[in-house]
């Protein structure tokens, strides 16, 4: 019997044991409900809470537990001399057995009784089932394997049968409970009221996993390669650990050149996003009728629905050639030489297109902000006088600067952690320069492109990813804390 | 006071002319100034337009797909020449299709087989997916073998490419994927009316190819439809039960202040930090498969979560503390109350911020790098354990390939994706001028 079967059980069990509580509801009231506490639904659902809840938890555990229980005391039968090797091989050898023991399971009786005999070549025999072996089984694996089929067997045998006896158990205990005078509804609400606890914990859970799992991967990398020289090494050239030369194979990890790529091309997008975002805000919430606002609004806010990767794809066949077309023009009419100046791939290229995504989230935000600066304080200003720009520029901005850095950070945060744009428009030269027109890479560029491919737990050239992934998430984790508590602080402020 | 308006009064007359407070000046910066803003929006809309325009010009001929109708000759002697079908029909699979695609086209063009310069050109008007339509042609039906069927060939790339005018045939011969000889036998297919542009059914089913005439977005589809599925089964209910946790009942203390604090955080984590979480915890540690939609899901449900709980908290902030006052006053539990009267009044609140999310997650691409959905998946996968791929991903990919008529394939499938999440957000934008309530 598979987990699903039982899981199809054990959810027809729930739906019984609903109907039978409902029905000892009914009839305990004998028609009239009111000298219940609860309605005959509560508890149905009391009894099934009871009837499924446990038995779930009992199952989600043992589905856990017993895989490891079983590889460890597999392993512990394994021969003397196995167990002396290093842990790597020894998992190696461990799969073995897991294939044996899946063929094993394929053969027929007699077959079986020939393998354990050792009278037939296993290797063909089971290729012929369609299980491939790595190599011939030597015949302590062939134990382990019959071990192995043995102990799982039994292991699910044991799940369920206990998983049943605990769901049959649970409904009759609950259903024996169902009594006039018995709370049902308290009872019930209080496994929602739980339920609901573990929900909103997940979002600390989440939190929690990113921190650990890149902390975790981040000190693996960091025993091999030095901090000081990932934080502060000015070479970004992760060699593969087969192809350095001397004693410096290991390649080297600086980040400094990928963080001033992120940072130029942030900065970059930056002067596009916030100019137009601010004065298309400024526009919007100052003189814009009501109907061109519902109108080019919206417009606005598309820019940020549409995925970066057709950002990037834009980018890639649109704006960087024709940055590089119009330069080659412009060089020609300046110096009779038709060379382009700025490269396909450069940082203009992926700061201009990142920019432009970047301007609704600019404008809606900063919108927001100035909106919610009081009427006052503008009828005030123009009740003396003031043009309207002039009320902007000395009143409504000043009051509302605040805000607009805060919103200015959150949107330089998501500047540093696009990803899309910058692999298809940036470049993966990691170098460090100052000239806008020639490429450059980010952070992300090469958390993707260190990713890509075949991956190694154990190699530095993987791991340094979640180094990279760490340090991005704190830089933008302390942008957006520090725009958060702007932002509170300015609301409050006028509240 | 009088004194000081007496003198004011006194040259109130020439006040005017005398003291200049600069009214033109000002007014023509307020003129500038509301430029500026206007040029901005437009800025703005102009660079929408652009994008959408230089999608769609580059990408609506994928929807077309050049096609060679000719009289096809299943000869026996290429397919089957020692008749042997009705022992071995697995011989039947390895036969050598393409020459016999080959032998039909030089047929129609007039060439002789034996010509072998001319033959390989020809074989260039065809795309190499003939094989496996001929084979399955066949395979299935092995009594075409010595007959005569009218068959309609996928052209090559280039042909595709060519027929659609994205060939520049001002460049020399030899700089061209496509020569001179070429491209007379396509004027000719083209006037007998042999070749043609259809209706190009193959992008929406095939899966990847690396022929672009074969390649589709099929398997792509399905395996963002089982990732919005996982999202959406996973991250409704775990999102509106965090949200009624944080909004009804979480007492205010320093814990949900650090949960408030947080899930506005999550919302803003960089994509691919999740897909680094996704790979490090999802597949290095739990051990699930790489490039299978139940990770790619998984990942994209934690990303969706906060934007869910942020807009359904805001929905249920929405419904007037009357309704809960109401309920409460007729004996409901603070349960009933919620799940009988506020939770439903919230609904269209709630679902237009799922649909947002669902959106979003549709299009995002970079954490599903991480857990390898850049793969080459041609088969459909049936599970969302199978190795599959994205709809987003695979534009990636096929950005990243150097041919020309992948240019147009990457336009098509951007189409694609914009449309369906057109859809989204219309259906959302109805959901709410249909359902919504002011108070």
């Amino acid at each position: 019997m598979n987990t699903s079967i039982l899981l199809l059980i054990l959810a027809l069990i729930g739906i019984a044991s609903y109907m039978a509580g409902t029905r000892r509801a009914m009839a305990l009231a004998g028609g009239r409900l009111s000298t219940m506490h609860s309605r005959p639904g509560y508890y149905g659902s009391y009894v099934l809470v009871w009837a499924v809840l446990p038995a779930a938890l009992i199952l989600a555990l043992w589905l856990v537990v017993s895989p490891m229980l079983v590889t460890s005391a597999v392993r512990g039968e394994f021969p003397e001399e196995i167990r002396a090797q290093p842990e790597a091989a020894q998992s190696l050898i461990y799969g073995q057995v897991g294939a044996i023991a899946r063929g094993l399971q394929a053969l027929t009786p007699e077959e079986r009784e020939q393998v354990e005999a050792g009278t037939v070549e296993v290797r063909p025999l089971m290729a012929s089932k369609g299980v491939a072996l790595a190599g011939d089984p030597e015949p302590y694996m062939i134990e382990a394997a019959a071990t192995l089929n043995g102990m799982t067997s039994t292991s699910r045998i044991g799940m369920v049968v206990v998983v049943l006896a605990a769901a049959l158990g649970g409904a009759a205990y609950a259903f024996r409970s169902v009594a006039p005078r018995f709370r049902a509804r308290n009872q019930v609400e209080k496994v929602i009221l739980g339920s609901l606890v573990v929900a909103s914990s997940i979002a600390i859970l989440t939190t929690i996993g990113i921190v650990l799992s890149m902390l975790t991967e981040a000190i693996q990398f960091f025993t091999m390669v030095p901090p000081w020289e990932f934080f502060f090494g000015t070479v970004w050239d992760p060699r593969f650990a087969a192809a350095g030369s001397g004693g410096n194979s290991a390649g080297q990890f600086g980040l400094i050149p990928l963080l001033a790529g992120t940072l130029y091309i942030g900065f970059v997008a930056m002067l596009v996003a916030v100019p137009v975002g601010l004065f298309s805000a400024i526009y919007m919430s100052e003189y814009a009728s009501p109907r061109f606002r519902s109108v080019a609004k919206p417009l606005l806010e598309v820019l940020a629905g549409i995925p970066t990767i057709v950002y990037g794809f834009f980018a890639l066949t649109t704006v960087g050639p024709f940055l590089r077309d119009i330069s080659t023009q412009l060089n020609g009419l300046a110096t009779g030489n038709y060379t382009n100046f700025i490269q396909a791939q450069s940082v203009i290229t992926a700061g201009f297109v990142m920019g432009i995504m970047l301007i609704p989230y600019v404008s809606s935000l900063s919108d927001d902000i100035i909106t919610a600066v009081p009427r006052a304080l503008r009828d005030g200003s123009l009740g003396l006088g003031a043009t309207r720009s002039e009320t902007i520029k000395r009143v409504t901005l000043p009051a509302a600067l605040p805000g607009i850095v805060g919103a200015i950070l959150m949107t330089a945060s998501r500047a540093i952690g696009e990803t899309m744009i910058v692999v298809l428009a940036a470049g993966v030269a990691a170098r460090m320069q100052f000239d806008p027109f020639e490429p450059m890479t980010t952070v992300t560029v090469k958390i993707v492109s260190q990713l890509t491919g075949d991956l190694e737990f154990t190699s530095p050239q993987t791991l340094v990813a979640f180094a990279l992934g760490i340090t991005l998430f704190a830089i933008t984790l302390c942008l957006n804390i520090y725009a958060l508590y702007i932002v509170r602080k300015y609301r409050e402020q006028y509240e | 006071m009088t004194d000081v308006v007496t003198p004011a009064a006194g040259v109130a007359g020439t006040r005017a002319t005398r003291r200049d407070i600069g009214i033109k000046r000002r007014y023509a910066a307020e003129r500038r100034f509301r430029t500026y803003g206007l040029a901005a929006i437009s800025f703005g809309l102009i660079f929408l337009a652009l994008l959408l325009w230089s999608v769609f010009s580059k990408g609506y001929t994928a929807f077309q797909q050049s096609m060679i109708t000719i009289p096809v000759e299943f000869s026996e002697q290429i397919i089957d020449p020692d008749n042997e079908r009705a022992t071995n029909p697995r011989g039947l699979a390895t036969a050598n299709y393409p020459l016999v695609a080959r032998n039909a086209l030089a047929k129609v063009l007039g060439v002789s087989p034996d010509d072998r310069p001319a033959m390989r050109d020809v074989n260039g008007l065809i795309s190499d997916s003939v094989r496996g339509q001929l084979r399955d042609m066949v395979v299935s039906n092995p009594s075409v073998i010595g007959t005569t069927q009218n068959v309609a060939l996928l052209a090559s790339g280039n042909i595709d490419s060519a027929l659609k005018g994205q060939v520049d045939l001002t460049v020399t011969e030899q700089s061209r994927r496509i020569n001179d000889r070429q491209l007379g036998w396509m004027n000719q297919l083209m006037e007998s009316g042999a070749l043609a542009k259809e209706w190009n059914a193959g992008i929406f089913i095939n899966g990847a190819s690396s022929r672009p005439e074969a390649a589709g977005v099929g398997v792509a589809i399905i395996g963002s439809f089982y990732m919005m599925l996982i999202v959406l089964v996973l991250s409704l209910p775990i999102g509106v039960a965090a949200s009624i946790y944080l909004e009804e009942f979480a007492p205010k203390n320093r814990l949900t202040d650090l949960i408030e604090v947080n899930i506005n955080n999550l919302a803003a984590v960089p994509s691919i930090v999740y897909g680094l979480l996704g790979l490090s915890v999802f597949i290095n540690f739990m051990g699930a498969p790489r490039s299978a939609s139940l990770v790619g899901g998984l990942v994209l449900t934690l990303m969706t979560l906060p934007t869910i709980i942020i807009a359904t908290r805001a929905a249920l902030k929405a419904v007037p503390p009357s309704i809960r006052a109401a309920a409460l006053g007729l004996g409901a539990s603070k349960m009933q109350t919620i799940f009988h009267h506020v939770l439903p009044l919230a609904m269209p609140g709630i679902l237009t911020g799922t649909i947002i999310g669902l959106a979003h997650a549709l299009g995002e691409t970079a954490p599903l790098l991480l857990i390898g959905m850049v793969a080459f998946v041609a088969n459909y996968p049936t599970t969302p354990l199978d190795p599959s791929t994205a709809l987003p991903v695979q534009i990636y990919m096929w950005a990243n390939e150097a041919e020309r008529a992948f240019v147009e394939r990457t336009s098509g499938a951007i189409i694609i994706l914009l449309l369906f999440l057109i859809a989204m957000n219309v259906g959302a934008i109805l959901l709410r001028r249909r359902f919504e309530r002011r108070w």
